[in-house]
């Protein structure tokens, strides 16, 4: 069993479909992430991390693995070059659970090829990311622009 | 937030961070054996840090993996550091760090 390399965990003060809502909804995301994600979220899917620059840049692409609303969404990872089979993709997993008024998010991130960059990117990405998500849900304001 | 400032007062507990900013994903087992920690004292350390939210930990098969979780002081970082100017700061660490060695605690 492959053992992931990064685990994130917040405690947000909102509901499992609004937090659902602002990881996969466009308006939401800008406010936070600065990017969109695009999909139908289908199982089997693909799904692409877009900048909300006027050339709307992709950045991210991967499939979407596992989708079960408000619950569990479980996509692969990829730069819009990697040319690797969906298995040696890195995998990223999002896991909503409420518990007494707030909702725990898990994001954990595994599989990453030794040769890449990703690791290191990530790693100072997540955090600005699920800080600047919370104090959206929390505040109604997200952080200042994280890129 | 309060959680977080009162788990990390503790010299072991920064040590039991750095071991996992390390080597993230190790065991209960593991941590004790890279600390020199009896297994109890770090079963409390762990406790203390799982209920500031500074360790998140995943279940793989029979094994619990301890990971170093960053979000509750990117939040400490976001309120007090990133607002004034974080390139200063570093040039006085730096200069800080040049004269008394790097001093981790």
């Amino acid at each position: 069993m492959s053992k992931p390399e990064f685990v994130y965990v917040t405690y947000i003060a909102t509901t499992p479909e609004k937090l659902w809502n602002a990881l996969l909804d466009p308006q939401e995301t800008e406010k936070y992430w600065q990017h969109e994600n695009v999909s139908d979220w289908k199982p089997g899917s693909q799904w692409e991390h877009r900048a909300f620059d006027a050339a709307r840049t992709l950045r991210l692409k991967g499939r979407v693995v596992e989708s079960v609303p408000p619950r569990r969404l479980v996509l692969t990872w990829a730069y819009p070059d990697d040319a690797s089979p969906e298995e040696k993709r890195s995998r990223v997993t999002f896991e909503l659970e409420p518990a007494a008024g707030v909702v725990k998010l898990t994001v954990t991130h595994e599989n990453f090829q030794p040769d890449s960059d990703m690791l290191d990117r990530i790693r100072e990405g997540w955090p600005k990311v699920l800080s600047s998500l919370k104090s959206l849900l929390e505040s109604g304001r997200p952080l200042p622009k994280l890129w | 937030m309060d959680d977080v400032f009162k788990a990390l007062a503790s010299p072991a507990r920064r040590r039991l961070l750095d071991a996992l900013r390390a080597h993230n994903g190790l065991t209960l087992g593991q941590l004790c054996a890279h600390l020199s920690m009896t297994r109890q004292a770090v079963t409390q350390h762990l406790q203390k840090l799982e209920a500031a939210n500074l360790v998140a930990t995943v279940r793989r098969g029979r094994e619990k993996l301890h990971y170093l979780n960053p979000v509750p002081l990117h939040a400490i970082y976001e309120r007090w550091i990133r607002k004034y100017d974080r390139k200063p700061l570093e040039a006085l660490r730096d200069l800080k760090n040049r004269l008394e060695g790097d001093d981790r605690e």
